[in-house]
């Protein structure tokens, strides 16, 4: 019954990841991303890693995927025409591919020896470790990871200042000074 | 249960696959972005995996880190996505080429 549950959560997040890339509206390519998160959330819950579950629904399929459709409707993107690839753009595309897909076999074939047994419980249920990893050894990368979200909001906002009303501002700002 | 880790391993390595060929092939800018964005989630359950099946933490941690840099790394990309839009008025990949040789 796992197992079953296992390959059609697989199934439909391999789908609807092909799906973001396959579709040529960019608004269609933000809903099949939601539901290749979602696929990736579930496959978290086989994993019993129930908190990267929820928190991937709620930050990635949530925020993030609404950030993306919230710009793609502000810039009126119009679907992309159909046109042929470069030939060196799909040859390396095709080389490159068959490399990563090779390594892929390569990898899966030699895990299937080695690979460890699957424990009864898993260890990312517990919501305790969470936090005791987070506060004890994993204390700084924590604090960075914080610091990088205020880089990142600084960043954004003056990113998104209009051009024109920034240059005018700033000359009048030094004036002040 | 019968899953092992190679069948997370060719599950997270085929949604890698799949976001790669989005980077290399698709042309519109926001469309290369939420690929990369599925080749990061691959990398996110392969991750998940290897926690699961050697019954450590440090995956699972990895995965929370991952997700935050992830969100600000999405909020900066379309700030910068937007600010060329509004100088350039396109996002296609093929006619922003300013920097080809």
């Amino acid at each position: 019954m796992v197992d079953f549950f296992f390959y059609l959560f697989s199934a439909f997040t391999l789908a609807c990841g092909l799906l973001v890339v396959l579709s040529r509206n960019p608004v269609n390519a933000a809903v099949f991303l939601i539901l290749t998160l979602l696929g990736v959330a579930s496959l978290f819950v086989m994993l019993q890693a129930y908190l990267l579950a929820a928190v991937q629904v709620l930050v990635y399929a949530g925020a993030v995927v609404v950030l993306f459709l919230f710009i793609i409707m502000l810039l009126d993107v119009p679907e992309s025409a159909r046109k042929r690839f470069k030939p060196a753009v799909a040859l390396a595309a095709g080389l490159s591919g068959l490399v990563l897909i090779l390594g892929v076999g390569l990898l899966v074939s030699g895990a299937e020896t080695a690979g460890p047994e699957a424990p009864a419980a898993g260890v990312g249920a517990d919501l305790k470790a969470y936090g005791e990893y987070l506060f004890t050894s994993y204390l700084l990368p924590l604090q960075v990871t914080g610091f990088l979200l205020l880089i990142a909001m600084i960043g954004v906002i003056l990113l998104s200042r209009k051009p024109s009303a920034a240059a005018d501002k700033e000359p009048a700002e030094a004036k002040t000074r | 249960m019968t899953i092992g880790i190679e069948h997370i391993l060719a599950v997270s390595g085929l949604l890698f696959v799949i976001g790669f060929f989005g980077v290399l092939l698709r042309r519109n800018t926001l469309v290369v972005f939420m690929s990369l964005e599925l080749m990061l989630n691959a990398a996110m359950l392969a991750l998940v995996g290897f926690s699961f099946f050697n019954a450590t933490m440090e995956g699972n941690v990895f995965v929370l880190f991952i997700i935050a840099v992830a969100a600000a790394e999405v909020a900066v990309g379309l700030a910068i996505i937007v600010a060329l839009f509004r100088r350039r008025h396109t996002v296609q990949l093929e006619e922003l080429v300013s920097l080809k040789g």
